[in-house]
C-alpha cells in the first residue's frame, strides 16, 4: 500500500500509522564511544503526521565491581524476546529513582537525632540572634543562615548511582525539515549553566586552593575531610566529566581565612595522597 | 542508594527471584506475562508470553536455562530462559500456587489452590531432559492441608518437603513415601496465614512470613523454631541475606484499606532486622502499597522488592549498609548478648 506522503491527512494517518512505519529510516544506534555515551536515533510519525527524530543519550557505564561470570557475560548479548523487542528507547521502563532513598535506621529510645557540627563555624555567631525560624534545607542547620546561603552548598549529596538520570532523559525531538535547532539541550546541562550562574559568583572567592594530581575516586566529601582540619571550608569542588561523571583529578577548596589556606598549602602540597601525590597552590583566577 | 524503578508490569507483583550468578531477575506480576530483567541495570532482557491469568510463581534452573511459572490459569509452564519459548505446560485442574526446583533440577514441586470442591494438593513432576519427552505424570501427590498451600520447597538433599499456607502450620513431608513427618507448633507457630517462605542460602534454615505480623526462622531439619521477628504490619514477603546475618521482610496493609488510609499508615517499608539479635535495623521506602515480593541478589550486595503498586524496585546497597553495627540500639533497648547466639 503505496501512500505519497505529501497527500497525507490526519484522518488516513490515524488508521494507518503503523503501516506507513516503513517509511522510515532505520534505528541507528550509535556508541558507546570511549566516555560511554551511547546515541539512539530513531524516527517516527508525531501526532500530526510529521516524521520526528528522536535521539536518546544514554550513559553505559560498566561496573567494575561486578565480576560477572562467563555465563552471565553471554546472557548479556542475548537478544530481547517477548515484549521487550517493540520497546524503543524512549519506553523508560527502567527509571532510576530521582529520590535518594536512605536505609533508615532506627534510634535507640532515648537518643536524639545527631545534628551536624562543625568545629569553628564562621557562621555560628551570626546564628546567636536569629530566630529559630530560619532552617537551612541543604545542611539542615537552624538559625544559621538561609539555604541560599549555605555553605555546605556544594556538598549537597551527589548523584552516584551508575546510570545518570532517568536513561533516555536527554530524549530529544527535531523536526526533519531542518529548522536548524540542532538536539534540546537541558538547561543543567547547558555549557556553563548553572556553574557560570551561582558558582562564578562565589569562584571570586578569595583564599581558593587548587589542588591537582587527584585519583579519580576522590570525591567532594574526601576533600573536605582532608582540608577542613586546617580550618574552616566554606567551598569544596571536584571537577567532574559532565559526561561521564569520572573526575578529572582536581578541584579547589575555598577557606574562610588565609592564614588556613596557607598552612594548608604549606602542609599538603607534595602530600601523597590515594598513592598520588597532590598538588596544592593557590588558585590562580580566570583569565576571563 | 538511589533505587532502580522497574515499570514492566501493569499489575501487582507476586513473585521475585534471581538466578544462581544474580545476573537475571525474574518477576511475575497479575498481569500475565512473567519477565525477565538485568539485575545490575534493570534493563528488561524479555517476557515470556503464554499464561492466561496471573502467574504466581516461578523458579528457574541452576545454569540458568530453564524458567518454571505457576499460573492462575490452571497451568504450570516450563520456558526457554534465552529465547522465551514455551517448552512444555502441565495441566491442572485449579490454580497453581507455587513451583520450586529440586537440587539438581531434575523433579519439580508444584501446590495448586482448593478449587471448585477439589482440595489443595503439593504434587511432584519429573523434569525430562529434553522437553520432547516431557510427562505431565506426577511423581508424588500429597493431600491433606486444609485451604491454600501458599509455599513448598525442597527440604536438605531433596528428603523432605517443606510446605506452609492459610492454615498457619507449617509441615515437613518425606519425599518418598509422602507421610507427614513434622509439624510446627500450633502455640509457638504462626497464627495467621504463612504467605511466603524463603531458604538460605545453604538450605539449612528458613523464614516464613505471616500475616500474623510476624516472621519466624526454622531450622530445615528438625523444624525447630530458631527466631521471631515481630513487626507491626502483615508479612507478605520475606528474605534470608547471603552475606551477612540479615533478613528483610515487606508487607503491609491489605490492599483494600490502602486508599482509604494515609501513605505512612500503610507501612510499606521493607524492613531490615538483625538475623541473630532479632533487632531491627532499617527500613527502606518507596513503594505505594504493600510489597508482596522481596529478593536478595545471591551476592547480597543488592535486593529488588516488588509491590502492589507495580513496580520492581532494585536497590544496590550503599557501603554504610556493611558496616551496620545492630548491638548499640539492641543494648539500649535492653537486650543482653548470649554468647550462644554467636555460636553456630
Amino acid at each position: 500500500m503505496a501512500v505519497d506522503m505529501g497527500k497525507l491527512r490526519w484522518g488516513e494517518l490515524e488508521d494507518d500509522a503503523e503501516d506507513l512505519d516503513f517509511l522510515l529510516p532505520p534505528r541507528v544506534v550509535v556508541g558507546p564511544d570511549e566516555k560511554g555515551v551511547k546515541k539512539v536515533i530513531e524516527y517516527r510519525f508525531d501526532d500530526e503526521g510529521n516524521k520526528v527524530r528522536v535521539t536518546t543519550t544514554t550513559r553505559v557505564r560498566n561496573l567494575t565491581r561486578a565480576r560477572l561470570s562467563k555465563r552471565a557475560l553471554e546472557r548479556r548479548s542475548w537478544p530481547k524476546f517477548g515484549d521487550a523487542v517493540q520497546e524503543d528507547a524512549g519506553a523508560r521502563l527502567t527509571m532510576v529513582s530521582t529520590e535518594e532513598i536512605l536505609l533508615e535506621r532506627p534510634r535507640a529510645p532515648g537518643s536524639k537525632a545527631e545534628e551536624p557540627k562543625v568545629a569553628g563555624d564562621p557562621f555560628a555567631a551570626m546564628g546567636k540572634a536569629g530566630a529559630v525560624l530560619m532552617v537551612c534545607r541543604t545542611c539542615g542547620k537552624k538559625g544559621d543562615h538561609w539555604t541560599s546561603k549555605c555553605p555546605y552548598k556544594d556538598l549537597a549529596p551527589q548523584t552516584d548511582s551508575f546510570i545518570d538520570k532517568p536513561p533516555g532523559a536527554e530524549g530529544a525531538a527535531a523536526s526533519p525539515a531542518g529548522t536548524g535547532k540542532g538536539t534540546y539541550v537541558p538547561p543543567s546541562m547547558r555549557a556553563g549553566a548553572e556553574r557560570s550562574g551561582t558558582e562564578m559568583r562565589r569562584r571570586n572567592d578569595e583564599n581558593s586552593v587548587r589542588v591537582t594530581n587527584l585519583s579519580e575516586d576522590t570525591r567532594e566529601p574526601d576533600l573536605l575531610e582532608l582540608f577542613r582540619t586546617f580550618g574552616p571550608v566554606t567551598r569544596v569542588y571536584v571537577a567532574v566529566d559532565q559526561k561521564t561523571g569520572v573526575s578529572r583529578g582536581f578541584g579547589f577548596v575555598n577557606f574562610v581565612n588565609r592564614e588556613d589556606a596557607e598552612r594548608a598549602i604549606n602542609k599538603l602540597n607534595g602530600y601523597g595522597y590515594d598513592n598520588l601525590i597532590l598538588r596544592v597552590e593557590w588558585a590562580t583566577p580566570r583569565p576571563n | 542508594m538511589r533505587p532502580i524503578l522497574m515499570k514492566g508490569h501493569e499489575r501487582p507483583l507476586t513473585f521475585l527471584k534471581y538466578n544462581r550468578e544474580g545476573d537475571l531477575l525474574f518477576s511475575c506480576a497479575k498481569d500475565h506475562n512473567p519477565t525477565v530483567w538485568f539485575a545490575d541495570n534493570g534493563e528488561r532482557l524479555g517476557t515470556y508470553r503464554g499464561h492466561n491469568g496471573a502467574v504466581w510463581c516461578c523458579d528457574v534452573s541452576r545454569d540458568s536455562t530453564r524458567l518454571i511459572t505457576g499460573s492462575a490459569d490452571q497451568t504450570v509452564k516450563l520456558w526457554n530462559v534465552q529465547t522465551g519459548a514455551q517448552l512444555y505446560s502441565f495441566n491442572f485442574d485449579s490454580p497453581a500456587r507455587s513451583v520450586d526446583f529440586s537440587v539438581g533440577d531434575k523433579l519439580v514441586l508444584i501446590t495448586t489452590d482448593p478449587f471448585m470442591g477439589l482440595p489443595s494438593t503439593i504434587q511432584v513432576k519429573q523434569i525430562a531432559r529434553d522437553p520432547n519427552e516431557q510427562s505431565s505424570e506426577s511423581v508424588l501427590t500429597i493431600k491433606g492441608p486444609q485451604g491454600r498451600i501458599n509455599r513448598a520447597t525442597w527440604g536438605p538433599l531433596n528428603k523432605t518437603i517443606i510446605s506452609a499456607g492459610e492454615d498457619a502450620v507449617v509441615r515437613v513431608w518425606d519425599t518418598e513415601t509422602g507421610q507427614l513427618l513434622k509439624e510446627s507448633d500450633k502455640e509457638t507457630g504462626h497464627q495467621k496465614t504463612v504467605t511466603s517462605l524463603s531458604k538460605s542460602a545453604d538450605g539449612s534454615h528458613f523464614l516464613t512470613g505471616s500475616l500474623d505480623k510476624s516472621a519466624k526462622l526454622w531450622d530445615a531439619r528438625t523444624l525447630t523454631l530458631i527466631k521471631t521477628y515481630v513487626t507491626e504490619r502483615p508479612v507478605n514477603a520475606c528474605a534470608i541475606s547471603p552475606l551477612l546475618d540479615h533478613v528483610v521482610i515487606g508487607g503491609g496493609q491489605e490492599a483494600v484499606h490502602v486508599t482509604t488510609t494515609d501513605r505512612r499508615a500503610g507501612k510499606f517499608e521493607a524492613k531490615f532486622f538483625h538475623k541473630i539479635l532479632q533487632e531491627e535495623i532499617g527500613g527502606v521506602k518507596g513503594h505505594f502499597g504493600p510489597i508482596n515480593a522481596l529478593a536478595f541478589n545471591p551476592d547480597g550486595r543488592s535486593f529488588s522488592s516488588g509491590g502492589e503498586d507495580g513496580y520492581v524496585r532494585l536497590h544496590h546497597f550503599d557501603p554504610d549498609y556493611f558496616n551496620i553495627d545492630p548491638i548499640p540500639v539492641f543494648l539500649a533497648r535492653g537486650g543482653t548478648l548470649k554468647n550462644e547466639d554467636f555460636v553456630a
